[in-house]
C-alpha cells in the first residue's frame, strides 16, 4: 500500500474541559473516498478544521504528502493542495457565481497585486471558474449573486469553489446538509462523479450515501476513532452498532 | 470602453448624477466668479481635501472592512511635512509630496502592522490610540508651535506649470488629484486587489481558506489609504497655511468616517458626496448658533441608525436590486 | 478650520504638564520625595482609570458592542457632583447625585438609543456612540460654559498626612482607598454572586448565557448602568483633581482604551492591572523620563524629546504588549 496523502498523528484538541479530538490517529489514502461518520458532537467538524488549519492543535501531528504541516496557516495548506467546503454555508453573498468560483480561482493563479486589470475580464480566471460550475451542475446562475441562490444552489456552488483550484485532497463537511429529495440526488450523481478523480475526505449524516460511495469509513466517537475499514466491515462492526444504539437511546 | 473597468451606461440616473456632480466641481471657480462669491471656491476646496481623505478612508473601511478611527493622523502627516519643511526653507512642492508620501508609507507599515495583530473592536481601539499618539507628538513639538500649530508662510512651489499660490490654483489643483484619486480607485476596485479586499470585507475566513495570506494584501491597502490621507494632509496645510495638531484631534477620524457613511460605504463617488454633504451641513448649522455641535450629535446617531447605503448608495440600490453592497 | 482648533486646544487644559527642571533645583535631597508623591499620583491616576475600565471592558467583552461614549459618562459624573457641590456644599450628596446621576443617564441612553445598535456592526456602534460624544460636550457646554467648574475636595479630606516619609494629600489617599475598595467590591460581585456568574459566563461565550434563559436584555441594562455608575464615581472623585470642562472625558477615553488593549479586553482583573500600570507609567515616566535623557543626550535635544516621548510612552508600552501579546497581559479566562 502506498503512503498516506493525508495523516494525522495523536491528533489533540480541547474545549475547556471537553475533548473534541483524543490522540486522533486517521490517514487518506491517494484516490480514496473516505468516508467520516458518528453522532453529532462526536469532533468530525473539529478533525476538518485541524486538517485545513482554521483551527490548531493541542497536540499531535498532521502530515500532507510526507510533510509535517501542523502549524501552517490555512492559506499555506490551500496552495499545497488541501480544500474544504463548509457545512453551512460560507460563499460572498455580495458576488455573483462567476465570481466566487473565480475568487477561489485567483487565490491559486499567482498575487494578487493587481491594481488595474479588471478581474472580470480575465479569461484565465474565468474559463475554469465556467468549467467548475458546469460540472457541479450550476451554469444557468453564473450572473447570479450568491445571495439569491437557494439553499441547494448554495451547496454546489460550495462544491465549485472547492474544486475550481484542482485540488490533492478534497474535505467535504456535509455536502448534502440541509438538502430535500430532489436536490439530494442531483448532488450524489455530482459527488459519484467526482469519485476516482479527487482524494475525498466525506463527513456525512446520510447513511446512503456514505455507503455507496466510500472506499473506507472511520467511525469517530467522542474525538476517537472506533472503527475504520471497508463499508461491510463497518456494517458488521458490533462497537460501531454499540456507539449508534447506545447514542439512540441516551438521545431518547 | 477600455478606460472604465466595468460597463458604464450612459442612461443610468447614477452614471448621469455622477457625471453632472463631476462637471459641478469642475465648473465652481468660474460660477463663483460670475457671481462675486469668491467664498464658495473656499468651501469647495475644503469638501475636496476631506473628499479626498474620507476616499482612502474608504478603501480600507468601506471595501476592506477595517473600522479605522486613527485616520487624521495622515492629515497631520502631510500639513506638519509642508510646515515644518517650508520653516527650514525648503517650499519645493515635490518634495513635500514625496516626504509625506514615503513618511505616511512608513507609519501607515508599522502601525498597521500592529494594528492587524487584532481585529475587530481592538482593532478599532488601537488605531484610534495610536492616532492620538500621534496628536501628542504634535502638541509637544514646541520648535514648530506645539498646540498652537505652525504658520505656513507660502504654499508649496510645484515648479513654473503649476501654481497653486491662488485659491482657484489650489482648487484645481486639489480637483485634479481627486479626480485622478477616484477615477484610480475605480479602477483599483475591479481589479485583483480589489476584489480581494471585498471578500476579506465579506468572508475573511474563507479568504484564507482558499489561499490569499490576507494580512499582507490588508497591510498594503492600509498603507495605499494612509497615503492618500498624506495627500490630503498636504493640501490642508497649503489650503490653511497653517498645520496644527487639531488637524489629527481624533474626532477627525470620527468626521472622516462619518463622511464615509453619510455618501456610501463601498462606493466611489460616496466619500466626496459624504464629503460635501458633511460640510455644507456644518457650514450651515454653524451658521445658526455657536453650540452647532448639539445639534450634529444627534444627526450623526440618526445616520448611523439610517444609513445603511448613504446617499449615493441609494443609486446603486435602484439599480442592481439584488445586490446588497456592490461596488463603485 | 478655526472652530475645529479651538475646541481641540480646550480639550487638554486640564492635564497634568509638569515641567521637570523645577525639581532639578531642589537636589538630590528631593529625590526620594518625588519618587513616593509621583508613585502615590500614579497610584491614584490608575486607580481612576480602573473605575473607568472595569467598566467599559464589561460592556466591550460581554455585550461586544464599543461604547466610546464611555468617557462621557465620566465627564458627567464630575459636572453632577460640581453641580451638586455648588448648591449643598456636602460632598457626600454630590457624590450620590453623581453616581446615580449617570446610572440613570446610562440606563436611559442604553435602553432608548444603544439598543437598537447591538445587532449593527461595530462600525455604527462607533459612529452612533461618536455622536453621542459630541452631543454631551456640546451639551454641558450649553449649561456650564467652556471654562472650568470648580469642585473643592470635602473638608475632612483637604489637609496632608505623612506617608512614607512624605506628605501627600489626604483626598488623594482617599482617592486611592475608594478605588481599590471598588475593586475588591467589583471582584466580590464577578467571583461571589450570580449575578457575577452570568457576567463572567457572558464574557466567554454570550450566546450561551442567553440560552439558559437569563433575560438577557435586563442583563445588558444592568451592565451598562453598572458601567455608567462606575464612571460617574470615578468623575465624581476626579473634579477635585482634574479641571472639570467639557471634553475632559475625551483625553480620559484613549487612556482606558489603552488599558483595555494592555489588560484584555472582557477582563476585569486585566482593567485593575493594566490601570496600575498605565496611571504609575504615565505619571512617573512624565517627570523622569525628561530627566533621564538629560542625562544621556545633549540638553537642547532632551528639552525638546523629553515631553514627546514621554506623552507617547503608555502608547509604546502598548504597541509592545500588541506585538509580543495581541490578546492582552491577562485575557478573559474561562
Amino acid at each position: 500500500m502506498s503512503a498516506p496523502i493525508l495523516s494525522t498523528h495523536g491528533l489533540t484538541k480541547r474545549f475547556g474541559g471537553l475533548l473534541a479530538s483524543d490522540y486522533l490517529d486517521f490517514d487518506v489514502i491517494t484516490g480514496e473516498v473516505h468516508a467520516v461518520i458518528g453522532p453529532n458532537g462526536a469532533g468530525k467538524t473539529t478533525l476538518i478544521n485541524q486538517l485545513i488549519g482554521e483551527l490548531v492543535p493541542d497536540g499531535g501531528r498532521i502530515e500532507f504528502e510526507g510533510r509535517d504541516i501542523t502549524t501552517l496557516p490555512s492559506y499555506r495548506r490551500s496552495l499545497l493542495g488541501l480544500s474544504r467546503s463548509y457545512q453551512i454555508t460560507s460563499v460572498f453573498p455580495d458576488f455573483t457565481a462567476l465570481e466566487n468560483v473565480s475568487l477561489a480561482a485567483q487565490a491559486h493563479d499567482g498575487h494578487s497585486f493587481g491594481l488595474w486589470r479588471p478581474v472580470s475580464r480575465e479569461e484565465r480566471l474565468a474559463r475554469p471558474a465556467r468549467a467548475a460550475l458546469e460540472e457541479v451542475g450550476l451554469s444557468t446562475k453564473n450572473h447570479t449573486y450568491a445571495a439569491e441562490l437557494a439553499h441547494g444552489e448554495h451547496r454546489q456552488l460550495e462544491l465549485a469553489m472547492a474544486l475550481v483550484s484542482r485540488p490533492k485532497v478534497l474535505l467535504l463537511d456535509e455536502p448534502m446538509a440541509g438538502m430535500g429529495r430532489l436536490e439530494s440526488e442531483s448532488m450524489i450523481k455530482l459527488l459519484a462523479s467526482l469519485k476516482r478523480r479527487y482524494t475525498i475526505v466525506l463527513v456525512e449524516h446520510d447513511m446512503d450515501v456514505v455507503f455507496a460511495l466510500a472506499d473506507r469509513i472511520s467511525v469517530l466517537v467522542y474525538g476517537k476513532t472506533i472503527a475504520c475499514g471497508s463499508p461491510s466491515a463497518i456494517r458488521a462492526s458490533i462497537e460501531v452498532k454499540r456507539a449508534y444504539l447506545g447514542e439512540r437511546y441516551a438521545s431518547g | 470602453m477600455l478606460l472604465f473597468p466595468e460597463a458604464v451606461s450612459l442612461r443610468s440616473p447614477r452614471v448621469i448624477a455622477a457625471a453632472l456632480f463631476i462637471l459641478l466641481l469642475a465648473l465652481v471657480p468660474p460660477i463663483s466668479d460670475a457671481i462675486g462669491e469668491s467664498y464658495y471656491v473656499t468651501l469647495v476646496t475644503r469638501i475636496l481635501i476631506f473628499g479626498l481623505a474620507a476616499a482612502g478612508l474608504n478603501l480600507v473601511l468601506g471595501y476592506g472592512g477595517l473600522v479605522s478611527f486613527g485616520h487624521a493622523l495622515y492629515l497631520g502627516i502631510g500639513a506638519y511635512t509642508v510646515g515644518i519643511l517650508s520653516f527650514h526653507g525648503v517650499s519645493n512642492g515635490w518634495i513635500h509630496l514625496v516626504v509625506t508620501i514615503v513618511l505616511s508609507a512608513l507609519v501607515s507599515l508599522l502601525t498597521g502592522l500592529v494594528c492587524m495583530r487584532t481585529s475587530g473592536i481592538a482593532f478599532i481601539m488601537i488605531t484610534l490610540a495610536f492616532a492620538q499618539m500621534f496628536y501628542f507628538l504634535g502638541i509637544s513639538l514646541k520648535q514648530y508651535g506645539g498646540d498652537d500649530g505652525l504658520n505656513i508662510a507660502q504654499r508649496s512651489d510645484f515648479g513654473p506649470l503649476i501654481s497653486i499660490q491662488t485659491n482657484t490654483g489650489l482648487y484645481y489643483f486639489a480637483f485634479g488629484v481627486v479626480a485622478t484619486t477616484l477615477y484610480l480607485s475605480w479602477r483599483f476596485v475591479h481589479a485583483r486587489f480589489g476584489r480581494l479586499l471585498r471578500g476579506t470585507k465579506s468572508n475573511v475566513r474563507r479568504m484564507r481558506v482558499l489561499g490569499f495570506p490576507v494580512l499582507r494584501y490588508q497591510v498594503v491597502a492600509y498603507v495605499i489609504s494612509g497615503c492618500l490621507c498624506g495627500v490630503a494632509g498636504l493640501l490642508l496645510g497649503n489650503f490653511a497655511k497653517f498645520a496644527s495638531p487639531a488637524y489629527m484631534y481624533w474626532t477627525v477620524s470620527g468626521d472622516l468616517i462619518v463622511m464615509v457613511i453619510l455618501g456610501g460605504i463601498s462606493t466611489i463617488m460616496g466619500p466626496l458626496v459624504g464629503a460635501a454633504v458633511y460640510v455644507i451641513l456644518e457650514t450651515v448649522l454653524s451658521g445658526y448658533t455657536q453650540h452647532w455641535m448639539v445639534i450634529l450629535g444627534p444627526i450623526i446617531v440618526f445616520i448611523a441608525l439610517m444609513a445603511n447605503r448613504g446617499l449615493y448608495g441609494l443609486f446603486l440600490a435602484r439599480e442592481a436590486p439584488g445586490s446588497r453592497n456592490s461596488v463603485s | 478650520m478655526g472652530g475645529w482648533a479651538l475646541r481641540r486646544q480646550a480639550a487638554h487644559v486640564g492635564e497634568r504638564r509638569p515641567d521637570p527642571a523645577f525639581f532639578l533645583l531642589f537636589g538630590k535631597s528631593m529625590t526620594w520625595n518625588l519618587l513616593v508623591i509621583q508613585a502615590l499620583n500614579g497610584l491614584q491616576y490608575g486607580v481612576l482609570l480602573f473605575l473607568l475600565a472595569a467598566g467599559l471592558t464589561l460592556v466591550l467583552g460581554v455585550m461586544n458592542f464599543v461604547n466610546l461614549a464611555h468617557g462621557s459618562l465620566y465627564m458627567l459624573g464630575a459636572y453632577i457632583a460640581a453641580a451638586v457641590f455648588a448648591r449643598s456644599n456636602s460632598f457626600i450628596l454630590a457624590g450620590l447625585a453623581a453616581v446615580l446621576g449617570t446610572l440613570l443617564i446610562g440606563a436611559i441612553i442604553e435602553r432608548t438609543t444603544l439598543r437598537t445598535f447591538y445587532a449593527r456592526g461595530h462600525l455604527d456602534q462607533v459612529l452612533a456612540t461618536f455622536g453621542l460624544i459630541l452631543f454631551f460636550n456640546e451639551a454641558v457646554r450649553i449649561i456650564w460654559g467652556q471654562s472650568p467648574v470648580y469642585m473643592a475636595a470635602p473638608d475632612a479630606f483637604s489637609g496632608t498626612i505623612d506617608l512614607l516619609g512624605s506628605s501627600y494629600p489626604s483626598y488623594r489617599v482617599l482617592v486611592i482607598v475608594v478605588g481599590l475598595m471598588m475593586g475588591g467590591g467589583l471582584y466580590l460581585l464577578i467571583h461571589h454572586t450570580r449575578v457575577g456568574m452570568l457576567i463572567r459566563a457572558g464574557a466567554t461565550n454570550a450566546q450561551m448565557v442567553s440560552v439558559l434563559g437569563v433575560d438577557i436584555q435586563f442583563l445588558n441594562t444592568l451592565l451598562f448602568g453598572l458601567g455608567a455608575a462606575m464612571a460617574g464615581l470615578s468623575g465624581m472623585m476626579a473634579a477635585p483633581i482634574f479641571a472639570v470642562q467639557p471634553g475632559m472625558g475625551d483625553n480620559v477615553l484613549i487612556a482606558i482604551i489603552v488599558v483595555i488593549v494592555i489588560g484584555g479586553i472582557g477582563s476585569v482583573r486585566g482593567a485593575f492591572y493594566g490601570a496600575l500600570i498605565v496611571g504609575v507609567v504615565d505619571t512617573v515616566g512624565r517627570i523622569y523620563l525628561p530627566l533621564l535623557l538629560r542625562q544621556v543626550a545633549e540638553r537642547t535635544i532632551a528639552d525638546a524629546a523629553g515631553p514627546a516621548l514621554a506623552s507617547m510612552l503608555i502608547y509604546l508600552f502598548m504597541a509592545v504588549v500588541l506585538a509580543v501579546r495581541p490578546q492582552g497581559l491577562f485575557p478573559a479566562r474561562r
